[in-house]
């Protein structure tokens, strides 16, 4: 049946008819739906894994017991599975194994713009491309054969433009093979020294044949077209040059981009008068024709920072932009921001109030640092927020400073890589206070549960870690839970907390409003003839307030009753609708 | 066929997801070639968002680029005129005249264009402005003001008959929200 799916439902289609029994995985977008999708097939097992390396160890043991398996994560998820990743490439596979990573140009939701394809390289272990939905369908279900085949794990690369646009695609029918038999063969699973010098030399050679295969396999092809320029590009590039360029040019379009091809591409250059690379991000294609002595332009005229679209091809073809509106006057911008009811508002606007410097972390949380709560000073990554803030109390103290300082941290984003730094708190012994924004869910990456949640990937009953038994364990002896819409008591704890002679941690408890399981208070009102139009409440930059007409005023389809604005209102101007 | 470009843009969380993947399944039923792109993640958090739907015979890239949209669906006043260069210059603009004020609005950094309307149809943009939001709530519910906007748009593709919209209604959404969704979607539609 012909049907339209987003890359990331494309690829769930066709490692489920690939034969995928294990699938585990930590959200990120862009790359959240492939794992959600395949979680939806009843015959295979799917699970959130509480991070990216424990999740690629999850697919490694599932491929040891002989069966295919798979992990999914966004590039930066990448940073943190490679440990497991670069010794995969040594042990190869039992079952078939692919390692799904979403790049995110542009970074429509990221805190960099790494390009995935240089630990392919790194690594010595292929990668994928796919340039659109059907292309994820029938590249996944090939990425187990290459796997399979090659000994290899294999890394499967989508972009924002490829995961989350929608395309055509037909799907097949599921296929899983006879579960390889377990044998016990430490030569090539126990990475020991003796043992991993013997496989080296394994992992050289599989390069080669993989090399070989790129050469003839279809993964890789020629399009024919004119003969004055001839382009090599992959992934949503390739739909860009087609749409700007049409047979314009010839296309030399790679599915398979590491290893790279060297005929192919010598060949390809051959047949053309000048070689154009168009690749977003790094010129990696590029770097490897220049290392085959084929002569091309890439970065010299494409930028390596942000996406491309056809009005950046045709461009730098001469081809003249469309004409359209110019408006003069400017257009505010329109950020995205914490949600009306957000529970994490009430905590970060007590953290501003009472003068804390904050380091923050990775989740909805990080919008926390927009104006007008601005209460972030720094976002590195997963966990860093913790570890980050032992290091600067402990340079504050090495200089004899002092400042009020604290972390927030999300409940997913603790168990993910908090954890390990408030056990180097706890060991260490900064006087550091850690705040997790316990909303009770993954938030930012559209609702995931995770191990503090108490549920499973299907939103059945699971283990639940206790959050403040397990930070009682590690050591830390001031544990107390707040509720962030009290202002009041909030302000109260982290006054407490913050004057306290050794490491705190405050869990700022309350469920995601947007979770369905919540029920909102019906919407409050501003009594206009209370209002003395001091602005306060506009300071907790709820989007369900605003000002018009000389007061407050609150928008009744946003607002869903917190009461955290009627906590602040020092004239009591704000409260429940009167009933007319 | 020529691709035709439509830009489906508002405010995070105003129901853009259901509305592309309306006007996808319509179009897919119909036989075209069809991309969708959006973004999914933060941007969605109250910020400005918006849907590339395109279709023709045979559809290359997912995005839409500067003065090349045929048609701009947008949920928002403000947000109209923030993507109003990217229509081509046949384009038509259809509206809901709805203000949602963004925060450097409601922190006073900024002021909110409310006059933007005017100044796009002095620049010879067609403009369908349509008080969704009121007919929404007409149908039965605020939040039908997705579907609205697309009876509306409906209109302006006579190659797709109104029982492929009404099927795709009934095919995607909960049973218990279909007929508030064809009330909605039948007042955009007849809306002269």
């Amino acid at each position: 049946m012909k049907r339209l799916m987003i890359g990331n439902e494309a690829v769930a289609r066709g490692l489920y008819e690939g034969g995928v029994s294990v699938v585990a995985s930590y959200p990120g977008t862009p790359s959240t739906e492939i794992t959600e999708f395949l979680s939806e097939y009843p015959d295979l097992y799917s699970e959130w894994a509480p991070n990216e390396k424990v999740a690629t160890e999850v697919a490694f043991g599932a491929s040891l017991s002989g069966v295919r398996a798979v992990t999914c994560m966004k590039h930066v998820g990448l940073n943190v599975a490679a440990d497991p990743l670069f010794t995969l490439s040594y042990t190869g596979v039992n079952g078939g194994l692919v390692i799904c990573v979403a790049d995110d140009p542009a970074m429509h939701s990221s805190q960099n713009e790494q390009d995935s394809r240089h630990y392919a390289k790194a690594s010595k272990i292929p990668m994928l491309e796919p340039s659109d939905s059907a292309e994820c369908l029938a590249f996944a279900k090939e990425a187990f054969h290459i796997s399979e085949t090659f000994d290899t794990p294999v890394l499967f690369r989508l972009c924002t433009r490829i995961a989350h646009s929608q395309s055509v695609v037909e799907t097949g029918e599921r296929v899983v093979p006879e579960a390889i038999p377990y044998e016990r063969k430490g030569e090539k699973f126990i990475m020991m020294p003796g043992n991993a010098k013997k496989r080296h030399p394994f992992v050289e050679e599989r390069l080669q044949k993989l090399t070989a295969f790129a050469e003839t396999s279809p993964l890789n092809r020629v399009e024919e077209g004119g003969k004055h320029v001839g382009v090599i590009t992959s992934g949503t590039c390739y739909q860009y040059v087609r749409e700007a360029l049409g047979d314009q040019v010839s296309v030399l379009k790679l599915g398979m981009v590491w290893p790279l091809p060297v005929d192919l591409i010598k060949n390809f250059a051959a047949s053309v008068e000048r070689v154009v690379v168009i690749e977003e991000l790094d010129g990696f294609i590029e770097d490897h024709c220049r290392n085959i002595g084929v002569k091309v332009d890439g970065k010299s005229i494409f930028s390596p920072i942000g996406e491309y679209s056809q009005s950046v091809i045709a461009a730098a073809f001469g081809i003249e932009a469309k004409p359209h509106v110019v408006l003069e006057d400017p257009i505010p911008a329109r950020p995205p921001m914490m949600c009306a009811g957000c529970p994490h508002r009430g905590m970060f606007y007590t953290l501003k109030k009472n003068g804390v410097t904050v380091l923050g972390d990775i989740g909805c949380y990080t919008l926390g640092a927009q104006p007008p709560l601005a209460a972030i000073d720094s976002t590195l990554c997963m966990g860093a927020s913790v570890s980050g803030l032992h290091g600067f109390n402990r340079g504050l103290a090495a200089t004899g400073r002092t400042m009020k300082t604290a972390c927030v941290i999300g409940d997913s984003t603790f168990v993910h890589s908090g954890m390990t730094g408030l056990a180097d708190i706890a060991y260490n012994g900064s006087n550091s206070l850690i705040v997790i924004l316990d909303n009770s869910i993954t938030g930012m990456t559209g609702h995931q549960e995770n191990p503090t949640t108490g549920y499973n990937i299907h939103g059945d009953p699971a283990g639940k870690i206790d959050l403040e038994s397990l930070v009682r364990a590690m050591g830390i002896n001031r544990v107390r839970v707040v509720d962030p819409y009290d202002l009041a008591a909030t302000d109260a704890a982290i006054k407490e907390e913050l004057a306290a002679n050794e490491p705190s941690v405050v869990i700022s408890r309350r469920p995601c409003v947007l979770l369905k399981r919540v029920k909102t208070n019906p919407p409050l009102e501003v009594k206009t003839d209370l209002c003395r139009s001091c602005k306060k409440c506009l300071s907790l930059g709820c989007p369900a307030i605003s000002f018009r007409d000389g007061h407050a005023v609150i928008n009744d389809t946003l607002c869903t009753g917190c009461g955290v604005c009627a906590g602040l209102c020092p004239f009591h101007a704000i409260g429940d609708k009167e009933v007319k | 066929m020529k691709t035709v470009n439509v830009m489906i843009v508002g405010v995070g969380g105003q129901g853009s997801l259901l509305a592309s993947k309306l006007l996808g399944k319509v179009l897919v039923d119909a036989g075209y070639d069809v991309k969708v792109s959006e973004v999914h993640g933060m941007s969605q958090r109250g910020g400005s968002v918006v849907t590339y739907v395109r279709f023709g015979d045979r559809v290359a890239s997912p995005i839409i680029d500067l003065g090349e949209s045929d048609f701009i669906l947008s949920f928002e006043k403000l947000e109209a005129a923030r993507y109003a260069e990217y229509l081509s210059p046949n384009g038509k603009i259809i509206v809901n005249t709805q203000e949602i004020d963004p925060m450097p609005v409601i922190v006073g950094k900024a002021v909110y264009p409310s006059h933007v309307l005017n100044e796009l149809e002095s620049k010879d943009v067609t403009v369908d402005a349509v008080d969704a939001l009121s007919l929404a709530e007409k149908a039965g519910t605020a939040k039908a003001v997705n579907v609205v906007l697309l009876g509306r748009l409906a209109r302006s593709l006579p190659a797709i008959p109104k029982e492929a919209w009404q099927d795709a209604i009934k095919s995607s959404v909960k049973p218990k929200f279909v007929e508030v969704n064809l009330r909605a979607f039948d007042l955009g539609y007849a809306l002269d």
